[in-house]
């Protein structure tokens, strides 16, 4: 009993890291219908900016999540402006791949400037709590809490604000919605801000939780985020935290009973039979085909 | 300029070609033509040629967007790579090595028609993560067969891919290819790419097309891996991994979707610019993607994407394809 509830903590504290990462994914595909590929990399840049902040600069805990945050919304909005803009009105692969190759770009950049594995120095002190057999660390409730908070204030934007309400016209319509006054270039702008900084945010929380870092991280994280992001069905934002979720509690699941290395092929291959009964993931609904 | 081009056109000339650069793939290394360093280029841009058209007949003329297809890749390097070492005579490999590249292609096919049964229902970005998730569980299957060594890799293999072997091959694959893309499954799968409904509609049978576009492109995915597999004598399951699915994405979009000449041209450009760049060192890598970013800015479709250099046309004339096919239909499709 308390060995699964320590697994379901574990499987928690993963999820909501995976759930912040897709939420990006979901985020920018809701509102232009493209696959950002360079978000797993946004991810690992945020990582490193937490490093910087807390060796160089010795930051605290607040200042850095929030250099991490902004400097990803940052780099979200300028790499839309540059790579993904001229490619508005082309083919949909083409953004695809330049969005690959932006990836790739911040990754081997990073390797460039800094070509070894990190080891992040810990922000916070390590408290264990004993709950009845069950330890807690204080780094799990604050990873949990304030992924669920981010996801709260994301849902509170989406809902209830004008440039949400701008979001959702623009993913409905995006031929329609400037012609209603929606200032397109600003809202998918806000769009990007905000998938990344939940991205930095992620990659934070993760250096916490996991501290060495290098710039190939974002890859495998990534493309793992993005999986949970279809499963959960891509463009739906509840779907992306409960498909981060799924893809969490999968792995911690089947690290528990089977040898680590065969994670990967039984936590893919659930969500493969999954995608075989759901295709269009699990909140997503099917687009009718119209010739 | 007008000579040129009869000569280039008439029907001998270029099979005549062909034989002509048969006999040199067999005398370069034989009188030490290139060093050892650029005969190796020269490998490296025959396989990847293979491989970029080979994902090319999926993503650029089906209109699908595979990420996975270094999974495939890694099946046939790992089957060939067994038959050569432990099953056949190792003494005479040689002989055996075309039957051993065969059968790595036949399995990596097995597998690509494993894949294309979801593809019959889902489209676009599901079906990609079916297959980045294909090339993940085969990546992982192999990390724990310890039969073929795990994680730590197989070896063991001579070297059999000589420059005349990666030629022919090379050479066999594009004609097979082409061939493929012009027969009326070919033409099935331009129909699906430019909407799917409508071509089931004018009769053409999805389904098979479908399974057929991923049998054939996973067939030679497969023997690219054998190749090299036979090139670098030792290989691991890292090798195969979503970096070298990236690759060879890139390939195929540099040179352009949908088209031959696109993807000889990318597979050769990214596997000289790569060599080319090597003083800069690690920030080669960074300079490349960058390059890749510039290039769809200013070119969406890649350097020769729907387009064909006339001698891959049937007939010579393309009139069958001059009609290009408008961008909207790609645009809706993937």
């Amino acid at each position: 009993m308390t060995y699964s509830i320590q697994q379901i903590l574990n499987a928690l504290q993963l999820g909501s890291i995976y759930a912040l990462i897709a939420l990006g994914y979901t985020m920018v595909y809701g509102v232009l219908r493209m696959i950002n590929f360079a978000h797993g990399d946004f991810f690992m840049v945020g990582a490193y900016f937490c490093l910087i902040s807390v060796t160089v600069f010795g930051l605290s805990f607040i200042p850095t999540l929030l250099i991490a945050m902004t400097g990803v919304a940052l780099l979200g909005v300028l790499t839309e402006r540059i790579a993904y803009k001229p490619l508005r009105r082309a083919p949909r692969v083409s953004a695809i791949i330049t969005a690959l190759g932006v990836g790739i770009f911040l990754e081997n950049f990073t390797l460039a400037l800094s070509p070894y594995p990190k080891h992040v120095p810990s922000i916070i002190e390590t408290v264990n709590w004993n709950l009845g057999g069950v330890t807690v660390s204080n780094l799990q409730v604050i990873i949990i809490v304030l992924s669920l908070l981010l996801m709260a204030f994301l849902h509170y934007i989406v809902q209830h604000t004008r440039t949400g309400i701008a979001m959702r016209a623009i993913s409905c319509d995006i031929g329609t919605a400037p012609l209603m006054g929606v200032p397109v270039n600003f809202v998918i702008s806000v769009t990007f801000a905000l998938g990344s900084c939940l991205g930095g945010a992620a990659g934070m929380l993760y250096s916490m939780a996991y501290p060495v870092i290098d710039p190939y991280m974002g890859i495998m994280v990534g493309w793992k985020a993005f999986i949970a992001a279809v499963v959960g069905g891509i463009g739906n934002i509840r779907g992306a935290v409960l498909g981060g979720f799924i893809l969490g509690g999968t792995e911690i699941l089947v690290a528990a009973f089977m040898p680590s290395t065969y994670r990967d092929v039984v936590a893919f291959s659930i969500l493969l039979i999954l995608l075989i009964f759901r295709p269009y993931g699990i909140l997503g609904k099917p687009r009718a085909g119209k010739v | 300029m007008y000579g040129i081009r009869s000569a280039l056109s008439s029907r001998a000339t270029l099979p005549v070609l062909l034989f002509a650069g048969f006999l040199l793939s067999f005398a370069i290394p034989a009188y030490g033509l290139l060093d050892l360093y650029v005969q190796l280029i020269i490998i490296y841009i025959g396989i990847n040629i293979i491989l970029a058209l080979s994902l090319n007949i999926v993503n650029g003329y089906m209109g699908e967007f595979s990420v996975g297809h270094a999974g495939f890749m890694s099946i046939g390097a790992y089957v060939s790579a067994v038959l050569t070492v432990k099953v056949f005579p190792y003494d005479q490999a040689f002989l055996f090595f075309p039957a051993a590249i065969i059968a790595g292609g036949i399995a990596a096919a097995v597998l690509g028609l494993v894949v294309a049964i979801p593809s019959f229902k889902t489209r676009g970005d599901y079906l990609a993560i079916v297959t980045l998730a294909f090339s993940m569980i085969i990546k992982s299957v192999f990390d724990n067969i310890d039969y073929v060594g795990g994680a730590r890799g197989f070896t063991g293999m001579d070297r059999l891919t000589t420059l005349p072997m990666t030629y022919f091959w090379t050479v066999l694959s594009i004609w097979v290819m082409r061939n493929f893309i012009y027969s009326k499954f070919g033409r099935g799968m331009l129909a699906i790419r430019e909407e799917e409904i409508a071509a089931e509609m004018m009769t053409v049978d999805t389904r098979r097309v479908k399974a057929l576009a991923f049998v054939i492109s996973s067939f030679f995915a497969g023997i690219a891996g054998a190749l090299l597999a036979h090139m670098l004598q030792f290989i691991n399951p890292r090798m195969f991994d979503i970096i070298k699915s990236t690759d060879i994405l890139i390939m195929v979009y540099l040179g352009g979707i949908g088209s031959i000449t696109g993807s000889i041209i990318g597979a050769t450009l990214f596997t000289v610019l790569i060599e080319v760049l090597r003083p800069l060192e690690m920030w080669r890598m960074v300079l490349m993607p960058l390059l890749l970013v510039v290039l769809m800015i200013y070119r969406p479709l890649g350097i020769m994407g729907l387009r064909e250099l006339k001698l891959f046309i049937p007939g010579h004339d393309g009139a069958c394809l001059r009609d290009k096919p408008d961008k909207k239909g790609i645009q809706d499709a993937s």
